[in-house]
């Protein structure tokens, strides 16, 4: 018996683990995937947002800006890619610029640090790339990029080694309400429970309707994108977001941790029905065209011709306003509609979460020790002395892979090892980044499919690209058999 | 301390390492980051190597074989399984290996030889899902050819290159069902040769003019839309049909691979994607050379064995001092009316001794024309030539006759219909 299953491991899922790991509790997450951060987690515009954007007094505007101080702590104490680069809203009219001091007030009362409103020329000074025609901008120091799925594989990772259970490919069918537990069933077994928390994503209205009626209705939004070649990577330093119109949010360009840029989303709202068909997070030559069209009014010369890659994720947006954090029955708890600034807001979520169950009750005892700390291996930062001694350690780590990235075996091993181990070729990318260069793949691909058939134990024809049963080859050629 | 360091040991480098031992230099070394030397060549396993070069036709792996049998007449040393990862201008190479760790390498001059790497779906923007079962053409030759495992049993290519062709053939022989090569130019982008032997040979379908719109799958890839498009590359809407299929195979082109030129600030060719070069394959760094596809993408090994002779030639010059060609004056080759690239961009009179080989390619389909060498329109010398494609590359003599009858700076190639 669980004191508490956490359905979900994106981030909200590995937040809410994560700070439960602290406490005296027996605690287990199903994931219906093969691996943390697999949906809406891994496809977004990977922001930590400064906050002036939820409206003042809201749970979202607390969350959010508690969450962006959280996030630096967290990615600071845990080794999750950050980097503090600040955005800058811009301004294409007069009317926006009105637009922006409305946010610059807003900010300042949600708290936010530092805000700046900048005229055009402070603002082309910093970005001498953006359309030369804008009004002005409003500069927020505080906004940083995280690198998402790394950031929710960190907090799964530090949760684990506290003592919380991952079982993964556990797709949750059902829910039995029991005497004085529930009884979780899944694809592959039942789990009894004291207590359950939907951090089920997209599907959290589906997992919700297990136990009681609907209480929101969700309406999944596509946003599309574009990753452009590091070699585009000096196209923008901040966060470029375009002032919000009543049209909508607008096109933000953005580098990334890695040092690529980010570009998009649009927003379209997709039919429910394509949730999990592979239609949903497709790209669409309408999408692709709404995103560069957006994107040609904040940085004209923008080079999408080097894109190497596009994909897209779907906001799990409800018919409500705000963020879903409730009890829906006893010992039963929503965390749905997570959109934007949810990735930021995560931490304080779960911390709101936490504060939520214990006045209904939950005790928490704190554990005598709980490791808050995680460390990798950065090969690639290392110094050439450095290098030689990790590679005289292990020679793994001096065959490259990857050469887009320079990802080594050494390091493509250690991700099928660690403590959340990838499964598949896409997990590898996600904890390595082999294969998310300018080749995708090409190159490292078959060797990247060897080492994970070798680490597994199991054949090349095995191995999965990215979810389960995501087969690469299909058979053995005439010759071999 | 070596005299030449050749990075990557295929088709190029060996070329290049061979030439400069021939033309005296001693203390050469070739890295190679694979586990064999050969490069692209080792899974070409189909024939039609060799017909320029040495007159008959092997296959990729005998092609390669040549050129190893002779390295072991040498004293060229060979370092497997090593990754160089950055050059410097002062020809120092850092490298690295499981056996041997990180290692600073110094050299006299250097040869970059890295080959190429495949355009992917990310560069093409294609609409659709992402599921498995789209790779590039080579990715599957690699996994058919060396590793003995089969991509799928419904396919579909999505590009005309020659790598896709081949592997269209090669797909079938192993059982599996080629439903269609599909080309977004109205012209193929791969070899008259490939065309009949690999498609018409197999009755597999060439739709010129065409491209995909919709991808679906969700773990596996289940079905292709293909429309046919206009004259601006635009889908017509009406035109769809839906092709079920388990892989799609993308041929879309070849990109240099120049992370270590660039790097280290060799001057490029936006049209190339390779360094610019000057008539005996030096880069805008004295000493450092460039050849074979990391320079410009060929359609055949054998004018890179050509090229890269050159390279290793004067990289032995360079190394023995024979010519001290930095700072003599230079003219440039301009692309004119009808040429997308020519190569090398830049020539220095007094280090040309008959002629320098021009290797260009056009932009549209031509059949029969006139490419024209001029200056300042005046029209110095002029070939006739026939079936020009952008797929095929193409070579006009410039001969040092015409450099020394007029004092010039620029050229200008030009192509015009005959």
């Amino acid at each position: 018996m669980y004191d508490i299953i956490i359905i979900g491991a994106g981030i909200i899922g590995t937040s809410v683990a994560y700070e439960l790991a602290k406490y005296q509790l027996n605690i287990c997450v199903l994931e219906a995937e093969n691996d943390v951060s697999v949906g809406t987690t891994k496809a977004n515009s990977a922001i930590l947002h400064a906050g002036y954007d939820p409206k003042t007094g809201s749970l979202n505007a607390k969350l959010n800006v508690e969450g962006s101080i959280l996030a630096k702590e967290l990615c600071e104490k845990l080794d999750v890619p950050r980097k503090q680069i600040g955005s800058l809203v811009i301004a294409f009219s007069k009317e926006d610029l009105s637009t922006l001091e409305a946010l610059y007030e807003r900010g300042k009362q949600n708290g936010v640090a530092d805000l700046q409103l900048l005229t055009a020329e402070e603002t082309l000074e910093m970005e001498p790339h953006l359309n030369s025609e804008i009004f002005g901008a409003l500069y927020a120091p505080t906004a940083a990029v995280v690198n998402p799925w790394e950031f929710a594989l960190a907090l799964g990772e530090t949760a684990k080694i506290n003592g919380v259970e991952f079982k993964f490919n556990q797709r949750v069918l059902d829910i039995q309400e029991e005497n004085d537990f529930f009884s979780v069933i899944t694809e592959k077994g039942s789990f009894k429970t004291k207590q359950v928390i939907n951090a089920a994503g997209i599907h959290a209205e589906e997992i919700h309707r297990l136990v009681a009626p609907p209480t929101f209705k969700t309406i999944p939004c596509r946003g599309e994108y574009y990753l452009l070649d590091l070699e585009e990577g000096e196209t923008v330093n901040h966060v470029i977001f375009q002032c919000p119109t009543k049209a909508g949010k607008g096109i933000l360009i953005s580098p990334t941790t890695h040092g690529n840029i980010i570009v998009g989303p649009n927003a379209e709202n997709i039919a429910p029905e394509l949730i999990n068909t592979g239609a949903d997070i497709a790209n669409t030559s309408m999408g692709l065209e709404q995103v560069a069209k957006g994107a040609r009014l904040s940085v004209p010369t923008i080079n999408l011709s080097n894109s190497i890659r596009n994909f897209s994720g779907i906001r799990a947006n409800t018919d409500r306003e705000e963020f879903v954090i409730e009890k829906v029955i006893d010992d039963f708890y929503d965390i749905a509609g997570i959109n934007s600034p949810g990735l930021t807001a995560a931490p304080a979520i779960a911390r709101y979460l936490v504060d939520l169950m214990a006045e209904d009750g939950l005790v928490l005892t704190e554990k005598e020790t709980f490791i808050d700390e995680r460390t990798r291996v950065h090969f690639n930062d290392a110094s050439i002395e450095e290098k030689q001694k990790i590679i005289k350690e292990n020679p793994d780590y001096g065959r490259i892979i990857c050469r887009c990235e320079n990802i080594t075996e050494g390091d493509i091993r250690q991700s099928l090892r660690q403590t959340l181990p990838a499964s598949s070729v896409d997990g590898v990318k996600r904890r390595t980044i082999a294969g998310m260069g300018r080749c995708q793949g090409g190159f490292c691909g078959p060797r990247v499919v060897e080492i994970i058939a070798d680490e597994l134990n199991i054949a090349p024809t095995e191995v999965d690209l990215d979810k389960l049963g995501s087969r690469i080859l299909t058979g053995i050629t005439k010759e071999v058999n | 301390m070596y005299d030449l360091i050749v990075v990557g040991g295929g088709p190029a480098g060996l070329a290049a390492a061979l030439s400069a031992y021939e033309n005296g230099c001693e203390k050469i070394l070739i890295v190679e980051r694979d586990l064999e030397l050969g490069g692209i060549l080792n899974q070409c396993i189909h024939n039609g190597f060799g017909l320029h070069y040495f007159k008959e036709e092997l296959t990729g792996p005998e092609y390669a074989e040549r050129f190893i049998d002779q390295l072991k007449n040498t004293s060229i040393e060979v370092m497997l399984d090593t990754i160089v990862l950055e050059i410097t201008e002062d020809k120092q190479v850092h490298t690295m290996s499981k056996e041997n760790g990180y290692q600073l390498l110094q050299s006299k001059a250097i040869v970059l030889a890295m080959g190429c790497r495949e355009r992917t779906r990310g560069a093409i923007q294609m609409p659709g899902s992402r599921p498995a079962g789209i790779l590039t053409a080579g990715a599957a030759q690699r996994y058919v050819n060396i590793e003995g495992y089969m991509v799928g049993k419904k396919v579909v290519i999505l590009g005309s290159g020659d790598i896709g062709l081949i592997m269209a053939r090669r797909m079938v022989l192993e059982g599996a069902e080629v439903l269609a090569c599909i080309e977004l130019m109205p012209y193929s982008g791969g070899l008259t040769r490939n065309i009949v032997q690999c498609l018409d040979d197999f009755n597999i379908p060439l739709y010129l003019s065409h491209t995909i719109t919709d991808v679906t799958g969700k773990d596996r890839l289940e079905s292709i839309t293909m429309a046919k498009v206009d004259d601006k590359r635009k889908p017509i809407p009406g035109t769809e049909q839906v092709i079920d299929c388990d892989t799609l195979l993308l041929s879309v082109g070849l990109i240099p691979e120049n992370e270590l030129s660039r790097n280290v600030g060799i001057q490029m060719d936006q049209q190339t994607r390779g360094a610019m070069v000057y008539e005996n394959m030096e880069t805008s760094i004295s000493g450092i050379f460039a050849c074979g596809n990391v320079l410009h993408v060929h359609d055949l090994v054998d004018y890179v064995s050509a090229e890269s002779s050159l390279a290793g030639k004067a990289a032995a010059e360079y190394v023995q001092q024979q010519n001290n060609i930095a700072e003599k004056d230079f003219l440039t080759i301009n692309n004119g009316q009808g040429i997308s690239y020519i190569l090398p961009q830049k020539i220095r009179k007094e280090n040309v001794d008959k002629k320098v080989d021009l290797y260009y390619r056009v932009n549209q389909v031509y059949d029969t024309c006139i490419v024209s060498i001029q200056h300042q329109g005046e029209e110095l010398a002029k070939f006739k030539r026939k079936n020009l494609a952008p797929g095929e590359m193409e070579t006009i003599p410039l001969r040092k006759k015409l450099l020394d009858k007029v004092d010039i700076k620029e050229l200008d190639i030009v192509v015009r219909e005959a």
